[in-house]
């Protein structure tokens, strides 16, 4: 996974709440199976719409999304991250995310960002008011930099960590595989198991 | 048994089954959990099987692994090959990813096939007091069985594929006690559709949810795993049922229960699997199950719902900002006006299945309802077996033939027409009542307009033409 520790680029703002993952990527887009090539599914329902933000000629490059409440509900889908990612996106904020998409997107190296819904507003604002405005998502110094104004955002330690190191989860566990091998010996034998297949 | 907080004030029922499984405690990290079974299917697994094959590792437990085959699968001549390149690829994959890695797979046509949350309960796989994992949000219906159940992105599961575990924080608690009985013609999927309704999509966030009351101890599995199906719905990964006498009846003598000594030793264990009675949950709601009436929902998102008996809400009328401008959307894409009664709504197609209603009971209680009857005109009804297996079961019931004679189609299993990944979709502005679980936008096709009901809903929906209840004919 790629480290991240700061990023600034320009920012998207899509102002609806309950973004599901039907919405991020439909499901007749999931069919592939690599990581990429995903961003064609990308908000597809909405990608022919001219007055959508992302075929706006002047939201058309951002890399930042800022996205109402509840972002990411529904599937799932972690194909929603690598399409976000596939498209250019390297963070979204909104004040609320679903969460295993949020979840999904720390595994992968998509920034996920909690603003209070003020907050949002006001970066709304900003970036409607002027779509070249650069924004600057911080994890290191945690804070998200909008222009001159700064909004500071809390992530816990351990997952800020991982993302400004780009660790990849199953490393850090198999470090600890004789915890693991120590909790088998101890588990009842009369769990069930899948093998040998009984019908 | 591992001595680990809260062991002196009562545990509740997920605090209980998360301390069975901890791994490695380790202050300011996550808790590593032990999967006690990992369900695969092909959607979601074959970029996790690529991840191991780079990195040269092998699954961990083939043992407590399982695949089947289910999202993409059609549900008409499945004797042919799949007819879309790109579903059969994916089908393809994981089959060859299931030989490679020696994991256990029920593929098309096998009577273990379809929808992976029908297939666990139905092998017996899924018990009390296990961890169950699967790369679909809809594994909390596990959480029936008083399983600690809950869907996972692609990453976690090639993290549960190599190490059989995961790093995870430990959810918050909520309750939902549902006292008092049903009323007649009230379901669990009215249950469930009121609960978010209440508590809105996002309200179940970080939380278990733990349904609880004398309503939901009067519930069979089918009932418990319709209401535990959708607490994704509410934001809550995982949902709970504590297990009693109708969970163990249900597991025993499926094909994995265990047997003799270890099946007492099992059910030793199982009672225990419920909060104590001094346990303190992070929240606590409560419904009456005796006002609830059938439930449908009117817009784009599963909290936007109602009685069946109301109107379609005027946008206006909500007080948060936020609600108002997402009901306006919905009603907009939904084809609706404000103060439309929800029963002079006309929908073309019906579908019953789905993993949150396509269970054997689910197919009796629709064809109960459409027995001797016949199907309104320009309606078509899809009724999709949750597994193969529930086919086979309706079909020595003789319901095929119901379903068939009141002028429905009789498919094969799989997820159908729910998400629209195989031909089974809506087309632009066609309306549906669907016992499946999300109406979100374009879910059951492009522009497709979904209502989320029950299956007794959904009957008597295809006898009237119009969104009703059995006690509308």
């Amino acid at each position: 996974m790629e480290k991240f520790i700061s990023h600034t680029g320009t920012a998207v703002p899509l102002r609806r709440s309950n973004v599901d993952t039907d919405q991020i990527i439909p499901a007749v887009y999931l069919k592939r199976v690599t990581k990429s090539g995903f961003e064609d599914g990308l908000f597809a329902a909405w990608r022919n719409d001219p007055e959508f933000v992302l075929n706006k000629p002047e939201f058309a490059h951002g890399t930042i999304l800022v996205a109402g409440a509840d972002f990411g509900t529904g599937s799932s889908r972690e194909h929603a991250v690598w399409a976000l990612q596939n498209y250019g996106f390297k963070a979204v904020i909104s004040s609320r995310f679903a969460d295993i998409f949020r979840g999904n997107s720390q595994k992968g190296g998509l920034l996920t960002v909690v603003l209070p819904q003020d907050d949002v507003e006001k970066i709304w604002d900003a970036i409607e008011a002027d779509p070249t405005t650069e924004v600057t998502v911080d994890l290191e110094a945690k804070n998200v930099r909008v222009g001159s104004s700064v909004y500071p955002f809390e992530i816990d330690d351990y997952t800020r960590w991982r993302l400004m190191e780009g660790l990849d989860d199953i490393g850090l566990t198999l470090k600890n595989i004789d915890d693991v091998t120590a909790f088998e010996k101890k588990r009842p034998s009369f769990k069930p198991l899948t093998l040998p297949a009984k019908i | 048994m591992q001595v680990t907080r809260g062991d002196i004030m009562g545990k509740t029922l997920a605090e209980k089954i998360w301390a069975d499984h901890v791994v490695r405690e380790v202050a300011g990290e996550p808790d590593l959990i032990y999967i006690d079974l990992h369900l695969l299917h092909e959607v979601t697994s074959p970029q996790a099987f690529d991840g191991l094959r780079l990195a040269n590792r092998q699954v961990r437990r083939t043992d407590l692994t399982i695949a089947t085959e289910d999202h993409n699968t059609p549900t008409l001549n499945i004797d042919q090959p799949i007819a879309d390149p790109v579903s059969r690829l994916q089908i393809e994959t994981l089959r060859k990813n299931a030989a490679e890695f020696g994991v256990r797979i029920h593929s098309l046509g096998d009577a273990n096939q379809g929808i992976v949350h029908v297939v666990g309960p139905q092998l017996g796989i899924t018990q009390p007091g296990m961890t169950i994992v699967c790369g679909d949000s809809h594994t909390s219906t596990h959480g029936a069985f008083g399983a600690l159940a809950f869907g996972i992105g692609t990453s976690e599961v090639e993290h549960v594929l190599a190490t059989q575990t995961l790093p995870l924080v430990r959810p918050k608690t909520m309750a939902i006690n549902i006292e008092g009985s049903l009323p007649q013609g009230v379901t669990a999927k009215d249950i469930i559709l009121a609960i978010i309704a209440k508590i809105g999509t996002g309200g179940g966030q970080g939380y278990v949810l733990e349904y609880r009351g004398s309503a939901i101890r009067e519930l069979s599995m089918e009932g418990r795993m319709t209401i535990c199906n959708m607490s994704i719905e509410a934001g809550a990964r995982a949902g709970l049922i504590a297990p009693d006498e109708t969970t163990f009846e249900y597991v025993k003598n499926k094909p994995h229960a265990p047997t003799g000594a270890d099946w007492d030793a099992a059910v030793e264990y199982w009672k225990t699997l419920k909060s104590d009675d001094d346990a303190k949950f992070d929240v606590e709601i409560s419904l009456n199950a005796a006002e609830l009436s059938p439930f449908i929902t009117w817009g784009t998102n599963p909290g936007q719902g109602a009685p069946l008996s109301g109107n379609v809400p005027n946008p206006a009328d909500f007080t948060d900002p936020e609600e108002v401008g997402a009901a306006e959307r919905a009603l907009t894409y939904m084809g609706l006006e404000a103060g439309q009664p929800f029963k002079s709504i006309k929908v073309d197609t019906v579908f019953l299945g789905s993993c949150t209603n396509g269970r054997i009971e689910d197919l009796r209680a629709a064809a109960d309802v459409l027995q001797g009857k016949k199907i309104a005109p320009n309606v078509r009804m899809l009724v999709v077996p949750g597994s193969a297996k529930v086919r086979l079961q309706a079909e020595s019931e003789g319901l095929d033939k119901v379903f068939l004679d009141f002028g429905a189609e009789w498919r094969q299993a799989g997820c159908s027409m729910c998400l629209g990944m195989n031909p089974d979709q809506l087309t632009v502005g066609e309306r549906s009542a669907s016992t499946s679980n999300r109406n979100f936008e374009g879910r059951q096709g492009k522009g497709g307009r979904t209502h989320l009901v029950s299956p007794l809903v959904a009957a008597a929906t295809a006898i009237r033409g119009t969104l009703s209840s059995p006690a509308d004919l």
